[in-house]
């Protein structure tokens, strides 16, 4: 096993350097296949080792818990005897499934990418970001403790930004990475402040030793307090922070939307699928730390009720197909944030079995495949069409029938009809909504009929709505053969995915559970669901003025929605009028102006004063010689006064 | 009281060395001057004999005035075309030498009336023998010479090889 | 009458000065040369009589004025090979012709 370990974190790196280093020198046939061997070979290792997890007797203890096994823990950077960081490899339940996650969705990309960016170039380039990418992913999400897990974080960090500017030649992608780099990296800073004050008072980086005993962790924190909240709270929300930057909650959700500038799979693997759940992932793994603190819970709660509601409704004005599928993950990675903040009562007791935590890992993976999926079909539907806009779409059922079938089975999916995947999620999410607090299960079910809304406007905007024109001759076409695999494979995925009994292998405490339908949860999520893809059918199946007489009748909410609430403009305002302009502006003058003005004034002071000096330089020797001797004889002088 | 002789010889001596340096940065004719140098040169060989420095007197001929002189002549007959003139001295450079000089004799004149004036006779001094100059010149004892001895015909060596390579034609 | 050292300084010292004449006014190199000899010369002197007069036991004033010969020969040298080669480059021997060094 610790072979395997080692393997699955080896050769993506090996990869990455060798197509990094020498892909330049392959063709790109050859550094793709590579690529994808690299990978495949990869999936296989991790499917061993995830499955040898789960069903293999030796990683479960007598009463049935799942063990935490360290397949290896090194030191790898010793700076004093107490501060000691590692690099190791540990594999629990959430691990195990986000190795599955990650190492299917990642070939998959791969595999997609052989079609979708052929004849691009840089394509070797692209492979080994990807390759580095996975690499980063799997470091961060089989950390051992919280500082491996934030080194992976800034490696996945680095390869987002990577591959967002992936077409560095356009203007809009560089900013875009730009964007989403600062962005994160400042949500990151909270994220290392929450790392320092917790190990500060825990005296801890280990994630076993944390979470295994968590009123240990309660009684070292004591009672300190800043500003009114426990020390404690404010670790947990600084480090939460850095979820928020990664999974772009509400404020720091900015940079996905733009991200969505880099090619398409790289946003299906990264802005879907897997790093930007690494918030969750996040704050899955410190769970029964989170646990201790209400006042954090409820924060994540919080943030993660308003950011769904408000990516959903963005979600249901935008024009690009992948800004909508952009803001459905926003909205999507908020129902999980929201299910694992009502896992807990904040009485160190998870509310009805943790049942939110399970929940939301169920979500996270059944998310990760049905919203690979989706983005993939827009890659195909994309490269079809050559425009990110549905309004160059329109009623490409007949042209794409196999798009037009997996896209319909993502839709499904997400609207959470059963027996799709999403269906079985979303409904424990609700559930243990319910079961917190009814508002916020009343709350998450608007959310959760909106979603079905504009993933039924997109759907049938796309494919429906009017006949496709025919734009010079160029009919769209089915995408190519590599492109088509990972489609149809996620499109089955998304049909059986509900039917794991997933509690049997994540939950809170490792402990095994059947799970159960709440049938009046599932009952009126469906018909709140079917209600909203039926007003989504009136609407768009057919070109009509509705959804023209809605803009119409609600201006207002219209102009806010489809520019995202003015968030862009805020920061905007914020960074470019009052830091720039008040902040940066004077610093810049005193710079230009004092500092520099200084230096040159000292450098003009001795500019002139050397050109008025330098007719004293006449090369006449018997000058020199005078001026010296008339010198020498004047100390003389004096020398000789004195003395006598 | 020294004998009539050697004050004889002591005008000699110093009219010789006054007049012919002063010919000797006056002369407009550089191949006189150099002859000019020649005979302050002499002169002072003839002081260090005075003193009971044979040995120096005789290097002092030897080098100066058998070497440098030599050295100064060729120097001066490379350098000058027949018929030359000497140059004609500006009167600035004249008042700017005449200044300096002046000033020379002032400060160093001051100090000597102040300082040295008073001083004694030349007292006796045994004769040096060779032998003694020799092993000054060679000991390695105390107040002996033989390393600045080594030094300096290091330099000098270095000194033969720099005239050569400066001088060569390229 | 006695000769005192200050008999012997004052003919020195107007070599000296001489020397200190000749180096700024001439403007032929060997003639600063031989200016340039003359200080030389009575500073040399000047060794060997402190010597005499002051410490006649001892030898240190004559070596010194011994190894200043030297040295002077050397520079000579040094000095006459530069100004020939001086010459052979610019035809001349005049030091206010030779300025390239300035400013």
């Amino acid at each position: 096993m610790t072979t395997l370990a080692i393997l699955i974190l080896a050769i993506p790196l090996f990869m990455f350097l060798l197509l990094g280093l020498l892909g330049m020198k392959m063709s790109h046939k050859l550094a793709g296949w590579l690529g994808c061997l690299g990978m495949g070979t990869t999936l296989v290792l991790a499917y061993t080792t995830a499955f040898t997890y789960y069903f293999d007797p030796e990683y479960t203890s007598e009463i049935g818990q799942r063990l935490q096994v360290l397949l290896f823990n090194e030191t790898w950077l010793q700076f004093t005897e107490k501060l000691v960081i590692n690099i190791g490899f540990l594999l629990d339940p959430i691990s195990a499934l986000m190795l599955v996650v990650i190492t299917t969705i990642s070939f998959l990309v791969h595999l997609y990418s052989l079609g979708y960016m052929e004849g691009e170039k840089g394509f070797q380039r692209y492979y080994a970001f990807l390759s580095l990418f996975s690499f980063s992913m799997l470091l961060l999400v089989v950390a051992t403790n919280i500082f491996q897990m934030y080194i992976g974080w800034e490696l996945v960090g680095a390869s987002s930004y990577l591959l967002i500017g992936f077409y560095y030649t356009k203007h809009s992608a560089v900013s875009a990475s730009k964007k989403a780099f600062i962005v994160t990296r400042f949500a990151d800073l909270g994220f290392l402040l929450g790392i320092l004050i917790l190990s500060f008072y825990t005296e801890t980086f280990d994630f076993i030793t944390l979470t295994s005993n968590p009123d240990a962790v309660l009684t070292r924190f004591g009672g300190a307090t800043f500003m009114g909240a426990s020390a404690l709270t404010w670790a947990l929300i600084l480090i939460f922070t850095g979820g928020m930057g990664k999974s772009a909650m509400m404020p720091l959700h900015i940079w996905l939307p733009d991200a969505m500038e880099g090619p398409t799979p790289v946003s299906a693997l990264i802005h879907a699928a897997t790093m930007v759940v690494a918030g969750v992932f996040l704050v899955a793994r410190m769970f029964p730390v989170y646990l201790l603190d209400f006042d954090a819970t409820l924060f994540i709660v919080c943030v993660g009720g308003i950011t769904a509601f408000y990516a959903a409704m963005v979600a249901c004005t935008q024009i690009d197909i992948k800004r909508v599928l952009a803001f459905s993950t926003i909205s999507q990675i908020a129902f999980m944030m929201v299910s694992l903040g009502v896992a807990s009562d904040g009485m160190g007791i998870p509310s009805h079995h943790g049942l939110g935590y399970m929940a939301s890992m169920f979500h996270m993976f059944t998310h990760a495949m049905f919203k690979a999926l989706l983005f993939l079909g827009a890659g195909a539907l994309i490269h079809a069409v050559h425009s990110n806009d549905y309004t160059a779409m329109h009623g490409l059922r007949k042209y794409m029938p196999i798009t037009h079938v997996t896209f319909l089975i993502g839709c499904l999916a997400i609207a959470g009809i059963p027996p799709f995947s999403g269906f079985f999620s979303k409904d424990e999410i609700l559930a243990a909504c319910y079961h917190w607090h009814p508002f916020i299960g009343l709350w998450m079910s608007m959310v959760a009929g909106l979603t079905a809304f504009y993933m039924f406007r997109l759907y049938y905007l796309i494919f429906w709505w009017k006949e496709h024109k025919v734009e010079h001759g160029h009919t769209p076409h089915e995408a190519p053969l590599p492109m088509r695999i990972p489609l149809i494979f996620l499109a089955a995925v998304s049909v059986v995915a509900g039917f794991i009994p997933f509690g049997h292998f994540v939950t809170w405490d490792r402990m095994p559970y059947d799970i159960h339908l709440d049938l009046a949860v599932a009952g009126s999520s469906i018909g709140i669901a079917l209600v909203a893809i039926f007003i989504a059918y009136k609407m768009y199946c057919h070109e009509n003025n509705a959804p023209a007489k809605m803009k119409a009748a609600l201006p207002a909410l219209w102009d806010w929605c489809h520019h995202r609430f003015y968030w862009d403009e805020l920061y905007m305002f914020i960074t470019h009028k009052i830091i720039f302009g008040l902040i940066c502006k004077p610093i810049a003058w005193f710079d230009r102006h004092i500092i520099d003005g200084t230096m040159d004034a000292f450098a003009i002071v001795t500019n002139k004063a050397s050109y008025a000096i330098r007719g004293l330089q006449s090369g006449q020797v018997q000058m020199y010689v005078w001026v010296y001797l008339i010198g020498a004889l004047l100390l003389a002088a004096v020398g000789i006064i004195c003395v006598f | 009281m020294d004998s009539v002789g050697s004050i004889i010889l002591y005008v000699v001596i110093a009219l010789v060395m006054i007049a012919c340096s002063v010919l000797a940065v006056t002369t407009r004719k550089i191949l006189r001057a150099a002859t000019y140098l020649l005979f302050t040169l002499f002169a002072a060989a003839a002081l260090y004999f005075m003193l009971g420095y044979e040995f120096l007197g005789a290097v002092q001929i030897a080098v100066y005035a058998g070497g440098i002189v030599v050295l100064f002549v060729f120097a001066i007959l490379l350098t000058s075309k027949p018929g030359d003139k000497a140059e004609k001295l500006t009167s600035k450079s004249h008042t700017l030498g005449m200044v300096a000089a002046l000033a020379m004799l002032c400060v160093a004149g001051y100090g000597l009336v102040k300082q040295v004036i008073s001083a004694t006779a030349m007292p006796q001094m045994a004769e040096q023998t060779m032998a003694e100059v020799g092993e000054t010149l060679m000991g390695t004892g105390h107040a002996q010479y033989l390393l600045p001895f080594e030094a300096v015909s290091v330099l000098l060596l270095a000194c033969i090889i720099g005239g050569v390579v400066i001088a060569r034609k390229r | 009458m006695e000769i005192t050292l200050i008999y012997w300084l004052v003919p020195t010292l107007v070599m000296f000065c001489c020397g200190v004449y000749g180096f700024i006014t001439r403007k032929n190199m060997i003639a600063i040369l031989i200016s340039l000899e003359l200080m030389l010369n009575a500073v040399d002197i000047n060794f060997a009589l402190f010597n005499r007069y002051l410490h006649p036991e001892m030898m240190e004033g004559m070596f010194f004025t011994l190894f200043a010969i030297a040295i002077a020969a050397a520079e000579t040298a040094v000095a006459i090979a530069i100004i020939l080669n001086i010459f052979r480059s610019v035809k001349n021997v005049d030091v206010q012709g030779i300025d390239q060094m300035k400013f």
